[in-house]
């Protein structure tokens, strides 16, 4: 009984973090890749003084800003997840997590706030140069913000940089540059961005796209699929260099997730790639994770029964992790008991949970089938990812061919891609972040701190009612931007 | 704008003409501030108080660490 109260605590408390993240996650993308295409609209009408660039950059100005007056501060509603329904998790990470978010509040969130004022009011009141640095500064202020929460992200599915005190129950940052520039940080801060910067331009594609269908605005429109599609090509190319680094590092810190991932049950030398169930790339998937053609990419069962690396390194099965991991939290309860009793064996207890700490979280996973996250969703979501990028690669690389040979406007089969494009850019954004946080579970900090540890000891029914809460505020805000958004690209006209 | 040499007071009257001067974004405000109210007037005051606070600093240890080393410590490793 208790340990079904336990489940749905946990899986409510899991979903109302998803919910309020998955927003979140709406608005932030759009932010960042509008951000980029005005700015490149300014700089072009401050190079040319042509009139036609800054209305256009205007417009888009115009709509970024109804994006970030909806989105902005969602994502506090985060951070007060963090205290309520995982209390433990927050105070066992310590100031690790706690610095980034406060230098993410503090000097990125201001920095914005300052620059979007002057590229709102400032037209025609500051210099045109002063004007362009506060419109890519605010787009600069939005990416910074994204860093640090990025880095604490990458924390938690790649703990480093730290040390656990058992007197304090938390974790000590030793090394704040290990925490703020671990390699897994900088390739998950660059994916994201060039995700957004994507996410941006497909929509500024689409609403052109629109306009074309709707025979207006055809200047305006060409010239803006032509900025977007190439802000959205820099993005893509981005995304697929990242994405090829964070498939090495996954395979490295987190094999679960890309055996997960890919449905692997079975792994071995030269994997094959899935692209759907019964479609294979022979030795792709190989190449993904260990750019070798037989390198060894270790599958569900031999990370839950143990396996050998190329290297020869011996992987330790689950059960034994899980021994293991029962030492340690075993040596910690003892250690707490005696520490100011029994400093002998206070000490052998420190020492015994100094020696299995690296297990510490597997101590609490009841049975190793446990450590294995949801596989076909991981797996799928994987797919949409990577189907929807390739198939919007796709759509820029056409949107800019037919706009340089001057037939885009009479391609409407293009421009109803286009439009339809827009819902397609934001699931393959949501999908990445399914994959990567439903593919790490059971985790809340990889190998440390179970999601059953992580959550308080609260009850389950304030969890399911702040749920609805947020369920009922956010789709509110959601219609809201959309009726907004929706109204001012209807009402806008620009004479060609 | 009033001419002054003073930079507050010309940030202050930059500010106070932006606002004057918006349109559509007085919408946007509205439900800004509509949010942040609800945000941080009813669902942080009612809904979400941390769940350690009002413990002191040991108290809030002892709390993670009952969960840190639960129920399970005692069950041997299949």
């Amino acid at each position: 009984m208790n340990e079904m109260i336990q489940e749905t605590l946990v899986g409510w408390s899991r979903s109302q973090f998803a919910l309020t993240a998955c927003y979140h996650w709406l608005f932030v993308p759009l932010t960042l890749g509008l951000a980029v295409v005005m700015a490149v609209m300014e700089s072009i009408y401050v190079k040319t003084q042509d009139e036609f660039w800054k209305k256009a950059a205007q417009f888009w100005q115009k709509i970024f800003g109804i994006n970030f007056a909806i989105g902005v501060a969602t994502g506090i509603i985060l951070e007060f997840e963090f205290g309520t329904n995982w209390s433990n998790y927050s105070w066992f990470v310590g100031d690790i997590f706690g610095a980034p978010l406060a230098i993410e509040g503090i000097l990125a969130f201001f920095m914005e706030a300052t620059f979007i004022a002057v590229m709102f009011f400032g037209w025609n009141k500051v210099s045109q140069r002063f004007h362009l640095a506060s419109t890519w500064l605010t787009g600069l202020g939005a990416t910074i913000s994204a860093w640090w929460i990025l880095v604490a992200n990458t924390w938690m599915q790649h703990p480093v940089g730290m040390a656990f005190n058992p007197d304090t129950v938390r974790n000590e940052m030793v090394d704040f540059w290990a925490v703020a520039f671990q390699p897994m940080a900088i390739t998950k801060f660059f994916h994201t961005v060039s995700s957004g910067w994507m996410t941006g331009a497909v929509f500024v594609v689409g609403v052109s796209c629109w306009y074309l269908l709707r025979g207006r605005n055809k200047r305006f429109a060409l010239a803006s699929i032509r900025v977007a599609s190439v802000v959205g090509l820099v993005g893509i190319l981005t995304v697929m260099f990242t994405g090829d680094r964070a498939g090495i590092q996954i395979a490295q810190n987190q094999p679960m997730k890309l055996a997960a991932a890919e449905g692997l049950e079975h792994g071995g030398a030269g994997a094959p790639f899935s692209i759907v169930p019964g479609i294979e790339v022979p030795k792709a998937l190989s190449i993904l994770a260990t750019h070798d053609t037989e390198g060894v990419v270790p599958g569900i069962q031999d990370l839950l029964n143990g396996y050998t690396d190329n290297e020869g390194n011996v992987h330790l099965s689950a059960d034994e992790k899980i021994r293991r991991g029962r030492q340690a939290v075993n040596a910690f309860a003892e250690y707490r008991k005696t520490v100011n009793k029994d400093s002998v064996t206070a000490i052998q207890a420190r020492q015994t949970f100094e020696e299995n700490q690296a297990y510490f979280g597997y101590g609490h996973i009841e049975k190793k089938e446990d450590l294995v996250p949801n596989i076909t969703i991981v797996y799928w979501a994987f797919r949409i990812m990577i189907g929807f990028g390739c198939l919007l690669t796709l759509l820029l690389c056409l949107t800019l061919w037919f706009e340089r040979r001057g037939t885009l406007a009479q391609k409407r089969w293009m421009q109803h891609w286009g439009v339809w494009s827009i819902p397609m850019v934001f699931l393959a954004g949501q999908a990445g972040w399914v994959v990567a946080e439903v593919g790490r579970q059971p985790w809340a900090i990889q190998d440390l701190m179970p999601v059953g540890v992580a959550v308080s000891g609260i009850s389950a029914s304030s969890v399911q009612v702040t749920f609805c809460l947020f369920l009922a505020l956010f789709t509110i805000l959601l219609i809201a931007e959309i009726r907004i958004m929706c109204k001012a690209i209807k009402n806008f006209r620009m004479e060609d | 704008m009033k001419h002054t040499h003073n930079p507050f007071i010309r940030i202050w009257h930059f500010y106070i003409e932006g606002f004057r001067n918006m349109t559509w974004g007085r919408t946007l405000w509205i439900i800004i501030l509509l949010k942040l109210f609800i945000m941080f007037a009813i669902l942080r005051v009612f809904f979400f108080q941390p769940a350690l606070a009002g413990k002191s600093e040991a108290e809030k240890q002892h709390t993670v660490a009952t969960s840190l080393s639960g129920e399970r410590v005692d069950k041997p490793a299949e």
